[in-house]
């Protein structure tokens, strides 16, 4: 799993941080930042639930 | 009780529709109806005029992520909640309605206070303040208004240390915003009250221009208005929606939530033998799912034809989508009517959807934790010392709750 995150769209829920603390952060403004791009095989449902919980799509799967 | 449900075959209901006589926590029987039978139909508003409503949980979400939409309330079709929030939209403007990009670029300007670590940091604080009152409370006389004696000022005293207002000026802000959340008051009671706000949160920033702290609102006086990138209306206007939807909307969530583990004794239970905080953190996420008190409906207007749910919403038709009733949906939800704090609610559409999605989210979820962790932990006997039927409920308020809550212990 490759996860990939547009910066510009985020707007600062702060869902994904919850949902999978260890892939996503946020820089000093809130904006998302990626810890992890192939994220451990048991993070893969937090990161499909910040995925889902993204409300501005910010966040995609992309198969490798 | 009998109930007459509407016939959904026939165009355009009144929306809002009263909820049930003795379901306060449960949506108006009407949307239950319209959700089942015609998820996306008209609906006739105050004004006499006609709105699209959308009352499923996956078309709210569908919807609300469309760039096809806009939230900006001074476009024609624009389905406005009340007489006073229409007067306000043409004296007031924040980035809740207005669209990207000027809409981004405000909102980043206040994004930063409330990222997940910076709430976090906070964390202490609000258990701190969360005691004190609790403290205050048990040693003043019973029964007491909870509303008055905490669920207000916890979340009043935190937005104000983030801001850096004031808090003795309390009565001044949390008055002037139950105007403006007041579905009831006329136009000219919605802008004065606004104009009150913006006029105090003005001064409030000629004060932080003078003299910096570590606050929201003198880093929006320094970075901000003294670099030109705001007026100081604008940065005023700022402040008013960031103190106002700081404390209103949790202080609801605080005084409704409690009411409803009250008439909910397993899972008040449940919540007060919680040491997890994980439990904890999923319980407020199933009391915000299942009170959604932003009750009347977010409202956009389509900027092109958009085809949802068998129906084609036309450029330039009000939209009106009902979180309330999309949170009570079976499809996303099941057994959507149970309050029942194990399950996973993660996808609920409480703090809505799309770029407009609440901003203070992640602060109300520490103060909500920190709260039903806290309070029925400490009062075991806390108990309502009135009839639920006769408590004075915010039916005409743009957020749901109650005005008051006696209880005892």
């Amino acid at each position: 799993m490759r996860v990939e995150v547009d910066q510009p769209r985020c707007v600062a829920s702060g869902q994904c941080v919850l949902a999978a603390p260890e892939v996503f952060d946020q820089d000093d403004d809130g904006i998302v930042e990626m810890l992890a791009d192939h994220p451990e095989p048991d993070q893969h449902d937090g990161v499909r639930e910040a995925v889902a919980i993204c409300p501005a799509a910010a966040i995609r799967l992309v198969r490798e | 009780m009998t109930e007459t449900l509407p016939d959904t075959s026939t165009a355009a209901h009144e929306y809002p529709s009263p909820r049930a006589a003795g379901c306060p926590f449960d949506p108006p029987p009407a949307l239950r109806a319209l959700q089942a039978e015609r998820p996306v139909s008209r609906v006739r508003i105050w004004d006499g005029s006609t709105a699209w409503l959308v009352t499923r949980h996956d078309q709210m979400r569908a919807l609300l992520g469309d760039p096809r939409i806009s939230a900006d309330a001074t476009r024609p079709g624009y389905p406005h909640s009340s007489p006073g929030t229409q007067a306000s939209s043409r004296v007031r403007r924040t980035f809740l309605v207005m669209d990207d990009p000027e809409h981004a670029r405000l909102r980043r300007m206040v994004t930063a206070p409330f990222a997940i670590r910076k709430v976090e940091a906070l964390r202490p604080a609000v258990q701190r303040t969360t005691d004190d009152l609790i403290d205050a409370l048990l040693a003043g006389p019973k029964p007491a208004d909870l509303v008055e004696a905490f669920a207000l000022p916890l979340p009043s005293l935190v937005i104000c240390a983030l801001l850096g207002v004031p808090y003795e000026d309390h009565d001044l802000f949390q008055r002037n915003t139950r105007v403006i959340v007041s579905r009831s008051a006329t136009p000219e009671e919605v802008v004065t009250a606004q104009q009150a706000l913006t006029e105090y949160l003005d001064d409030l920033l000629t004060v932080k221009r003078a003299h910096p702290a570590d606050d929201l609102l003198s880093r929006l006086a320094a970075e901000r208005v003294n670099t030109g990138e705001l007026t100081r209306r604008e940065a005023a206007q700022m402040g008013v929606l960031l103190l106002s939807a700081g404390h209103e909307t949790t202080a609801n969530m605080i005084a409704l939530g409690t009411l409803a583990l009250l008439e909910n004794p397993d899972q008040l239970a449940l919540l007060r033998d919680a040491e997890d905080p994980k439990v904890v953190a999923g319980a407020v996420e199933e009391l915000l799912r299942y009170l959604t008190i932003v009750h009347s409906g977010r409202r956009r207007v389509a900027l092109e034809d958009i085809e949802i749910g068998g129906e084609v919403i036309r450029a330039g038709d009000g939209i009106i989508v009902a979180g309330d009733i999309a949170n009570r949906d079976p499809e996303a939800f099941p057994d959507p009517d149970r309050l029942d704090l194990t399950r996973d609610a993660r996808r609920h559409v409480a703090f809505g959807f799309g770029v407009h999605q609440c901003l203070g989210q992640p602060l109300a979820r520490v103060e909500l934790q920190v709260v039903y962790s806290t309070l029925y932990h400490r009062i075991p006997t806390l108990q309502l010392a009135a009839d639920v039927d006769g408590l004075p409920f915010k039916h005409d308020g743009l957020i749901y709750g109650v005005h008051e809550l006696p209880v005892t212990w």
